[in-house]
């Protein structure tokens, strides 16, 4: 077998994932230090430096876990290995120049995409290859439809290709819209311009968790023997969500002087959310019980937390998408806990789940006693550090919502928070830790991995 | 070749998004407020904001970066000479960007624009049974 191009993609993801981690830390810590490498290593070039490494791992690792899981899938080889090595070099070349123009100070300025916009088009052109390579790949790929009620079975695609299909097209219309303010019609527009910014983020965001919802799906369907993928009820809420992600974006923006009407969209279709989280939590009991089967695969613990997660940010999302609570937790940390508990608890255990599945599947036996040792205590200190880091965030959310409240002026409402700043960071680097235990034993597999397919 | 349904039904949605974009992006750019487009020179100064990252440590109505206070307001509420010392001299947790006189007066240019389009955080509402909100009328 030829080296597989997704664990390339693994590799770098998991070395972008630390690197993420490691300037949020020191971020974390300029909170509390404002003089910390004031003038090396300024927030305004850490921060850029953490958010893009962060979206650097979830789209490495989705799509890696993409390219490898397709030709298992269906059982041939991809479309094309070449265009998906093209994607690598592409991503790796443009991540790197990125990293250097933000250590340079030259920024775009955006809210996630703080690059200068030229480098967006290299990003456009890899990811149009991946259009390409999976749409031709999985070319008249159908599988039957399981417990239909008429007898008949309809071949239809599983729900994971159906994910990162939407995923795979949605993130490439929705990141060129995330580049409209670029023409002046926007730009000369303040609430048109934030408007349509944010309506692009939100689908953005979307699109990107069905990458990652997908994989999740596909290796809960490999650990634990059952055929959610293809029973009807798991198209219907994949249908539910979808359309949440695209069109539940405008919580972001409630605040925003726009049109009655988007508001109002917007918030019914988060509130549709409930459904979801209904099922969730009624099959919870179900997948407990499920889990003391498969506790042994490493692979089903990483899902089994990011359920929890789950139901927790889900629970703070409906909360927070109410408009008349919304107004009092826009613009606090109880927003950026609700960012960082979807992306470090429910993406990054997913796709966690996911390289495990890719490295070793279900085989504990893959890894020594000591790694083994190693990655189950950074699970719990990853987990139990993130409960600590994100329960801080929504306190001091909610402390500086009520001061706002109370008119404190900025800087006090910022001093009297100061405690609160010190969990948060010692939290942040605890979980940093917690994520190194888990990382290295991947790391160390993955190098052992591919030279072992080099030389076949 | 023929399609096969799954990609008819992906070609629907593309198009259905497409359509609901044009919806959106036609009513915002049309409301009251948003129809001030604003000066050349608020232009730049959004540009100057872009490229000094301000949004890093400060938001706009409510968006953005969280060690900085929001910006929406303070021209109203403090001033543009209070700005403008900020621009010049940054401060502990602010660092001074050294900006030149054309920067300082697009982006408190900007900052006016921002500041005339509405207020954050929002007060006077009133709240209706399902959750939503809704700026009170002014007498
Ligand atoms: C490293 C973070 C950081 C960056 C980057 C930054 N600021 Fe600030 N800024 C602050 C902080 C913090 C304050 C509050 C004053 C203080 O605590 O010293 C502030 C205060 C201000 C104020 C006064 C607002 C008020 O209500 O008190 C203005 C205006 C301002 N900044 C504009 C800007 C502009 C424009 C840029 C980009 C050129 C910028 N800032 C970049 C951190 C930053």
């Amino acid at each position: 077998m030829r080296k597989s191009i997704g664990l390339s993609f693994v590799y770098l993801a998991l070395v972008s994932l630390l690197a993420a981690l490691f300037f949020g830390c020191i971020g974390a810590f300029q909170y509390i230090m404002p003089e910390l490498l004031r003038d090396s290593f300024p927030f305004y070039k850490i921060r850029p430096l953490h958010v893009s490494l962060i979206v650097a791992w979830i789209f490495l690792a989705s799509v890696g876990g993409i390219y490898h899981a397709l030709p298992r899938i269906l059982q041939k080889p991809l479309y094309s290995n070449k265009l998906a090595i093209w994607h690598y070099w592409i991503f790796l070349i443009t991540g790197v120049v990125i990293i250097i123009s933000y250590l340079f100070g030259y920024f775009g300025g955006r809210e996630y995409w703080a690059f200068s916009p030229i480098l967006a088009i290299p990003i456009i052109i890899s990811w149009f290859f991946l259009i390409i390579n999976f749409f031709t790949t999985i070319k008249g790929y159908r599988i039957e439809l399981c417990e239909d009620k008429n007898g008949t079975s309809k071949l239809v695609w599983p729900v994971y290709i159906w994910m990162w299909a939407t995923g795979i097209i949605f993130f490439f219309l929705t990141f060129i819209e995330a580049y409209l303010w670029l023409i002046p019609y926007f730009r000369e527009n303040i609430i048109g311009e934030l408007t349509v910014q944010w309506k692009a983020y939100g689908s953005l965001v979307g699109s990107w968790n069905m990458l990652v919802y997908g994989l999740a799906i596909y290796v809960m369907e490999k650990t634990s023997d059952t055929r959610i993928s293809s029973m009807p009820l798991t198209y219907s809420l994949f249908f539910l969500g979808f359309i949440n992600l695209l069109l539940g974006w405008s919580h972001h923006i409630y605040i925003i002087p726009a049109a009655k009407w988007i508001r109002l969209l917007g918030y019914a279709i988060s509130m549709t959310e409930l459904i979801v989280l209904a099922k969730i939590i009624w099959d919870w009991k179900g997948i407990l019980k499920q889990g003391k089967k498969h506790i042994h695969s490493i692979p089903y613990r990483f899902l089994l937390s990011s359920d929890f997660w789950i139901i927790t940010n889900l629970i703070v999302a409906i909360i927070i998408s109410i408009p008349a609570i919304n107004i009092y937790t826009h613009g606090t940390h109880i927003t950026v806990a609700h960012a960082m508990g979807s992306t470090i608890g429910i993406n990054t255990m997913i796709l966690l789940a996911s390289i495990f599945y890719m490295v070793s599947e279900n085989r504990k036996e893959d890894y020594s006693e000591t790694e083994l040792k190693l990655i189950y205590r950074g699970f719990w200190l990853t987990n139990i550090s993130l409960a600590i880091f994100w329960t801080t965030l929504i306190a001091s959310g909610v402390v500086k919502s009520y001061y706002t409240l109370e008119d404190m002026p900025f800087q006090q409402i910022m001093n009297s928070l100061h405690s609160y700043f010190i969990v948060f960071a010692i939290s942040g680097m605890s979980l940093l830790i917690g994520i190194v235990m888990i990382v290295i034993p991947l790391l160390s597999k993955l190098s052992a991995n591919q030279l072992a397919e080099n030389e076949q | 070749m023929k399609m096969i349904l799954p990609i008819k039904i992906l070609l629907f949605i593309i198009l259905a998004y497409f359509v609901y974009s044009f919806a959106i992006y036609n009513q915002v750019m049309h409301t009251e407020v948003a129809r001030k487009s604003i000066s050349p020179l608020a232009v730049k100064g959004k540009d100057v904001f872009q490229k000094f990252n301000c949004i890093s440590c400060h938001q706009i109505y409510g968006l953005g970066g969280y060690i900085g206070p929001d910006l929406t307001n303070t021209i109203s509420e403090k001033g543009e000479a209070y700005a403008e010392a900020f621009l010049r001299n940054g401060s502990l947790r602010m660092p001074n960007f050294n900006l030149n006189d054309t920067q300082v007066e697009a982006l408190i240019e900007m900052l006016k624009a921002v500041d005339s389009s509405g207020s954050f955080p929002a007060k006077d509402f009133d709240v209706s049974w399902y959750g939503t909100i809704q700026k009170k009328e002014k007498e």
